[in-house]
């Protein structure tokens, strides 16, 4: 089933034009991950699907809805954003900052969250597996469980669409581990996850489908092993590699720069 | 766990109802201080008396004076500023996600000076509030403006144009004083430019009292919003928040309502930083929370200030700016020691 779609988009930034007539989907239940270089466009290009940046021209649609029309409430209703690695200076606990997903669904002068919220964020803590931690201080936990909180967060926002922002890239292997694991049992339990990724073997492991963003066009989209061949490695990456078949499916071995 | 308990909504609330009393008790107490003796309950019966529920009132004409028109309009003023001055001081800090901002960030306290001193030195003393709310206005205009054509006035932009407006205010400032002030002009810029609410009365009262009314419950309905930029604007604005509108909304608020302030009170310091911050660390980060505690707080960190300011050295008066910095520093301290206990 189709869930994002991206058509057309056009971002431009102080008249450079960062993103040009981009054009991909990200099927619904699926792992999408979104790849290419730095300075491809990939942030750029997740800022106007999560609403934080206006597209020059294009359409985006979830299931058919136009998310350029759409009120921002409704819209953080549909589509969670994590970043990269965001911090914070306050003093907030674990369950506070969860309970920020709230933010869409409830008045703006509601100081407590209501029974069904809270029921709501314990949930998303319990999906991510940090349900012990809901008095803890955020800026006391690992990279891994604040990203993960993180997650608990976009969750809390009850989105049909999660979309992140390289988030394994501050975080120790094991964590990165972790994180993907969760993504991808959030997209086998019904959800739609679109993740921009640095690490390549990551996305031939844990995608079920890519995105490849090069100069801000988007260059290949399909299953991961099909996209990352080794002349799109070349041309797209500039380095030599190989793909070899390792114990639980096919592996980059670097070889050198082109 | 704060809010995250049932108990956590009633244990906020009860805070809010023991804070009221206790500046309603300050309030009194503050208005039986000073050099003539008069008791609680003659406070209560001029009170009374005056908004027509005592008809008759007991208290000679004299000491009904002293409550009504000397000391009340000065203790509500107090409270006002403090209020004032602590909630600008908590949106500030939420907006620039700066720990160390204060209501006077944005070159508000410099320009109000500037304006102030410039009145002082012309010889309209009587109309340094006027100058010193144009001339913070005139700041806050000019930094943003600045801020605009360096390329659209983001936080960061507008806190270095506030800097740059900030020190060229205070550098013209030091010249005008030091170029023409004489000896009582000397003291009248000096216990201005530390703070002070000597010789407030009910036009300074109600100036205060309107500016928190107007600006107060714009801010209070923000409280969410201002939680949703705990990390960053990005993260805001996926949150479904008008990034820009409140931003701006809430700048202009606490602007005013600093503006206001520094007129009545000139720039009294600390209070907008320390306290926020005292309270951030008894009730979390949650502004829902921390903006009305904060306002309390403020209110009675303030009167407290203001009537040790009155009272202490009588029958002078100590600019009330010395108590808050000497009081607020170390306290501000503390606040940094306990901060990296627990974080």
């Amino acid at each position: 089933m189709e869930g994002l779609r991206v058509a057309g988009v056009n971002i431009r930034r102080g008249g450079r034009k960062i993103v040009a007539d981009a054009k991909f989907s990200a099927p619904v239940g699926k792992v999408t991950g979104l790849v290419g270089p730095n300075g491809a466009g990939k942030s750029t290009l997740i800022s106007a699907i999560v609403g934080i940046e206006r597209p020059e021209a294009g359409e985006l649609t979830f299931e058919g809805a136009n998310l350029v029309a759409m009120g921002r409430r409704e819209r953080a209703g549909i589509c969670a954003y994590v970043e990269q690695s965001a911090s914070t200076e306050e003093r907030l606990s674990v369950a506070d900052v969860v309970a920020l997903g709230r933010i869409p669904h409830l008045p703006a002068w509601a100081v407590e969250l209501g029974s069904d919220d809270e029921t709501v964020v314990a949930g998303a803590l319990e999906k991510v597996g940090m349900a012990g931690f809901a008095g803890r201080q955020f800026n006391t936990l690992s990279g891994g469980e604040q990203q993960r909180v993180h997650i608990a967060r976009a969750l809390a926002q009850e989105p049909k669409l999660l979309v992140l922002d390289e988030p394994t890239s501050h975080l120790d292997i094991r964590a990165q581990l972790q994180v993907l694991h969760l993504l991808d049992g959030l997209a086998k339990a019904g959800g739609t996850v679109l993740l921009a990724l640095h690490d390549l073997n990551l996305a031939l492991h844990f995608c079920d489908w890519l995105v490849v963003l090069d100069a801000g066009r988007v260059v290949a989209e399909g299953p991961p092993a099909e996209v990352l061949r080794e002349d799109l490695l070349a041309s797209v990456y500039g380095v030599h590699a190989r793909l070899i078949e390792g114990p639980s499916g096919p592996v980059i071995a670097y070889e050198g720069t082109v | 766990m704060r809010g995250k308990k049932p108990g956590g909504r009633r244990l906020h609330f009860l805070a809010l109802v023991a804070l009221s009393l206790l500046l309603l008790a300050s309030a009194t107490i503050a208005v039986t201080f000073g050099p003539a003796d008069i008791s609680p309950t003659e406070v209560w019966t001029t009170i009374l008396h005056h908004l027509g529920l005592v008809p008759e009132s007991p208290v000679s004409r004299l000491r009904d004076a002293i409550v009504w028109d000397l000391r009340l309009p000065r203790v509500i003023a107090a409270m006002g500023v403090g209020a004032g001055l602590a909630l600008a001081g908590a949106v500030m800090q939420a907006l620039t996600r700066n720990p160390l901002a204060d209501p006077y960030l944005l070159g508000l306290s410099s320009g109000a000076a500037l304006g102030a001193v410039t009145l002082v030195v012309m010889g309209f003393a009587l109309l340094v509030p006027v100058g010193a709310f144009l001339g913070s206005l005139a700041a806050l205009g000019l930094a943003l403006l600045i801020a605009q054509l360096l390329g659209g006035a983001t936080p960061v932009r507008a806190i270095l144009a506030g800097i740059s407006i900030s020190a060229l205010a205070s550098a013209m400032t030091s010249f005008i004083i030091f170029w023409s002030a004489t000896g009582d002009s000397y003291r009248e810029i000096l216990s201005w430019l530390m703070g002070s609410l000597s010789g407030s009365g009910w036009v300074d009262a109600g100036l205060v009292a309107v500016s928190l009314l107007v600006c107060a419950p714009i801010v209070l309905v923000s409280a969410r919003g201002l939680d949703a930029f705990a990390f960053g604007d990005k993260s805001a604005a996926s949150l479904g928040v008008d990034v820009a509108r409140l931003r701006w909304t809430l700048l202009g608020a606490s602007a005013l309502l600093t503006g206001v302030m520094v007129a009545i009170g000139g720039a009294i310091g600390f209070v907008g930083l320390v306290v926020p911050h005292a309270v951030r660390l008894a009730v979390g980060s949650r502004h829902g929370k921390l903006l009305p505690l904060s306002m309390l707080v403020g209110a009675i960190f303030m009167l407290w200030a203001d009537t040790m300011a009155r009272t202490l050295f009588d029958p002078r008066e100590l600019p009330v700016g010395i108590v808050t910095a000497l009081v607020g520093a170390p306290a501000f301290l503390l606040i940094l020691m306990r901060f990296r206990r627990v974080t």
